[in-house]
């Protein structure tokens, strides 16, 4: 994990600039540690390790106590998304409904496990707790586009899509 | 502008492809030069026909069009609004229902509700058409219609713009229909559907009829009037009208408002914090997404009345990250509120001074909990700690702080403007006013419904929702999420309140109401709701750490087949302990959903048992839809 080695200079001073930026965005703020991860994290799609170590040192909070957060909350990612990102919904009305055959199928389709990233980094497959579109459920998101009713046989035509759009 | 055109656009509504309808009204607007106005708006809760299209033209009566597309849409514009015309198989019917012939009859709408012996809908639209063309009436316009809002009774009939509504209509009847309602503006008494709308809008009152994202909309719907009114009453009558409005906590556990209000109030402390608890992680509950994107004003007015009372000066909404568009909204409504001076220092020259925020969660259920909602807001990790003390005493950065669930904070507003004691008409005895459920699963039409406490499980999944998806048998309904237990078919029939759920050994919950039909495996969604509460637990306590992980071990032995009566005797035993001695709600709750399906199905567990590798082999196979499902073990009566 550690790519420390392979960092320039440059991109140090970038972290060093970007971290500075998002601590000064919520200077402040009392407990604002979770909403500067979550900046971080929708710049990059995960918190990135230098980064962390960077906000470490900038509010002088441990390394320890940041990942202590963001490991407990399933929302951080610690990894790089694929390129297209997959979520399917596992709330309890996608689940009777027939989501746990719609993750199978993508699983065996893409070859790629929950919460992993396929080979060539092209998808990543999260399976997620109700995105609230219960109404069509199973539901499933694909780069933040909401499909419903999916049913497994809609899954090679969706990845197509994906893959060439 | 007279004309208007309203589409849903929460994210149940835009993922349906709401924006994609939009673009082709706008269209259709541009090249057809239409006088229109096409407003944004929130959810109207009924999911199943998501996207919603809205349409008040002049001349006409307001028609809700459902499942719209682009194709729809373009018909909407040519045909509704350039012709008169109403677009086939797309109107969802009013729930509203006169019962007198108040205007000329214009469009009739028909519907074959009967859930068996084929769809006669095309059927009797011929024949009304044919009835009206004998009989020369003329200008009338038959329109089959996509849903009634009433189920199983034959074919509907709805005759606007009196919304007159017919029901068990036969083909006999369609004379008389023309004769004497359409012709002579009477109505046939014999048809005609009379009962009361089940619903009764209170927190969902601006849903999907006001922009959200414009204050001048809410301010328009008596928007801020509630404010007003408190900062004339005083804090102590706040807490008396919320005292007589009998208002308990919608987020589950129904603690009453005016004395979370009472105790926050009587604290000394110069500083303190109102939290709108807004991180709604049980799985298959979508209320207060909707409200918060529908309605984002109605929860902040909630919110500055909370504070106002207590004498808080800062809130923090605490709104799922998984909400983007919920958040937007929320901070939108922020913006404004403090635009028009309604946050911010001496709000209205009251004197009261108040700020709102946003801060996100980051998927963990636990943070439902008050404690750890506020270890989570200090940007820490999500445990809970001990109580007492009690947040009201030592809360958010150890200050004095009262948490509110969204809905609670969405029907202050209007309790206020209607009077406690107007509100707590609505409801039983003990638990007053309306709540909002989020009725899910294999049910016919999954909707958000809103029904005065009181009403009866049977009437929410059968008369409002239209009964259990392809018309099988219902086996049990879920409530309370993974905190909440079952109750079964027989048990329909008892009136929602926060005891009788209790008393059968479910709760109430944030709302979440999940149909499970006779196919569904109640050891399997047993099995699905513990492995949530297992994967959510901090870790912090045994009891819960442990003893969630113990029983799932049990579990997945007994799905397997090699289970003993022995195990059940022991996941009792287990479920007692976690239930005594867990730390937090998470804990305490956990093993619900594993007792409450124990004590009504446990003949399926022991039909696991009983049936060893074979039975489990085969069960597994129907569970992957690799089979066909048998007729599943009955409920054990108990």
């Amino acid at each position: 994990m550690s790519q420390s080695s392979t960092i320039t200079p440059n991109e140090k001073s970038d972290i060093r600039k970007e971290v500075a930026q998002h601590v000064s965005n919520w200077k402040g703020e009392e407990g604002n540690l979770i909403m500067i991860l979550h900046a971080i994290q929708n710049q990059h799609g995960y918190v990135p390790r230098e980064v962390a170590m960077e906000l470490s040192r900038e509010v002088g909070v441990t390394l320890g106590r940041i990942y202590e957060v963001l490991t407990f909350y399933h929302y951080f990612k610690l990894v790089p998304p694929g390129k297209h990102n997959i979520s399917v919904c596992l709330g309890t009305a996608c689940y009777l409904k027939g989501a746990p055959a719609l993750i199978n199928e993508v699983k065996s389709q893409l070859k790629v496990e929950e919460g992993g990233t396929t080979e060539d980094h092209e998808f990543h497959l999260d399976v997620v707790r109700c995105i609230g579109c219960c109404g069509m459920a199973p539901a499933m998101t694909v780069d933040g586009r909401t499909c419903g009713k999916v049913k497994p046989e809609d899954i090679s035509k969706i990845i197509a899509e994906t893959k060439s759009a | 502008m007279k004309n208007w055109i309203r589409v849903g656009c929460d994210t149940g509504g835009i993922a349906a492809g709401a924006d994609k309808v939009i673009s082709a009204l706008e269209a259709e607007k541009a090249s057809q030069k239409l006088d229109v106005k096409i407003v944004r708006v929130g959810s109207l809760g009924l999911s199943f026909a998501d996207p919603l299209v809205e349409v008040g033209a002049e001349g006409m009566p307001t028609v809700l069009y459902g499942n719209v597309n682009e194709v729809s849409a373009k018909a909407i514009a040519t045909d509704h609004l350039g012709k008169k015309k109403l677009v086939e198989d797309c109107v969802v019917a009013s729930r509203k229902r006169g019962t007198a012939i108040a205007q000329k009859v214009a469009y009739i709408l028909v519907k074959d509700t009967a859930s068996s012996g084929g769809d006669k809908t095309e059927y009797i639209q011929t024949s009304i058409v044919d009835e009206l063309k004998r009989q020369g009436v003329e200008g009338v316009q038959v329109v089959r219609m996509l849903d009634a809002g009433i189920y199983d009774r034959g074919i509907v009939v709805q005759v606007l713009p009196s919304e007159v509504t017919y029901v068990d209509v036969k083909a006999s009847d369609i004379a008389r229909i023309v004769t004497e309602t359409v012709k002579g503006a009477k109505v046939v008494k014999e048809i005609l559907f009379s009962e009361a709308d089940k619903q009764i809008r209170v927190v969902l009152r601006n849903c999907g009829i006001i922009d959200p994202e414009n204050i001048d909309d809410y301010i328009a719907q008596k928007g801020y009037e509630a404010l007003k009114k408190c900062f004339a009453i005083k804090p102590e009558g706040v807490i008396e009208e919320m005292k007589t409005s009998g208002l308990r906590g919608r987020g589950g556990a129904g603690f009453p408002t005016w004395l979370k209000w009472k105790l926050t109030r009587e604290v000394q402390n110069p500083e303190k914090f109102v939290i709108c608890n807004a991180d709604e992680g049980d799985p298959g509950a979508f209320m207060d997404r909707s409200v918060l994107e529908s309605d984002p004003h109605s929860v902040l007015e909630g919110m500055l009345i909370a504070a106002y009372t207590m004498g808080a000066s800062m809130g923090y909404f605490y709104i799922r990250a998984e909400y983007p568009c919920a958040i937007a909204r929320v901070e939108k409504a922020i913006a404004q509120a403090r635009e028009r001076g309604l946050l911010g220092d001496n709000i209205m020259g009251s004197g009261f001074s108040f700020n709102a925020k946003v801060r996100l969660g980051a998927g963990a259920f636990v943070c439902g909990e008050e404690t750890a909602l506020i270890a989570s807001i200090e940007g820490k990790r999500g445990s809970p700690t001990p109580r007492p003390p009690f947040p009201s005493v030592k809360g958010l950065f150890g200050k004095s702080t009262a948490i509110n669930n969204v809905e609670t904070l969405a029907s202050v507003p209007a309790i206020i403007n209607m009077g406690g004691a107007e509100y707590s008409k609505h409801g039983t005895d003990k638990s007053k006013g309306t709540k909002v459920f989020a009725v899910t699963g294999k049910v016919k039409n999954a909707q958000l419904v809103e029904v005065p406490m009181g009403t009866t499980l049977h009437d929410v999944i059968y008369k409002i929702c239209g009964g259990v998806q392809d018309a099988k048998p219902i086996k049990a309904v879920q409530t309370g999420g993974p905190s909440g237990g079952v109750i079964p078919e027989q048990h329909l029939d008892t009136p929602i309140s926060y005891e009788n759920l209790q008393q059968l050994g479910s709760i109430m919950g944030s709302g979440g109401m999940l149909v499970m039909d006779k196919n569904d495996c109640m050891v399997d969604v047993t099995k699905f709701y513990l492995k949530f509460c297992v994967d959510e637990s901090c870790g912090k306590c045994a009891p819960c750490r442990v003893g969630g992980f113990q029983l799932l071990q049990l579990l997945e032995k007994i799905s397997k087949g090699r289970g003993s009566l022995e195990d059940i005797e022991m996941i009792r035993k287990i479920c007692v302990a976690m239930q005594k001695a867990s730390l937090c709600g998470l804990g305490q709750t956990a093993p619900n959903p594993v007792l409450s399906t124990l004590r009504y199905f446990e003949s399926e567990y022991k039909a696991y048992i009983d049936g060893g590798a074979v039975y489990a082999r085969k069960m597994a196979k129907i569970l992957a839809g690799e089979a066909p499902s048998p007729a599943a073990p009955a409920a054990t009566n108990k």
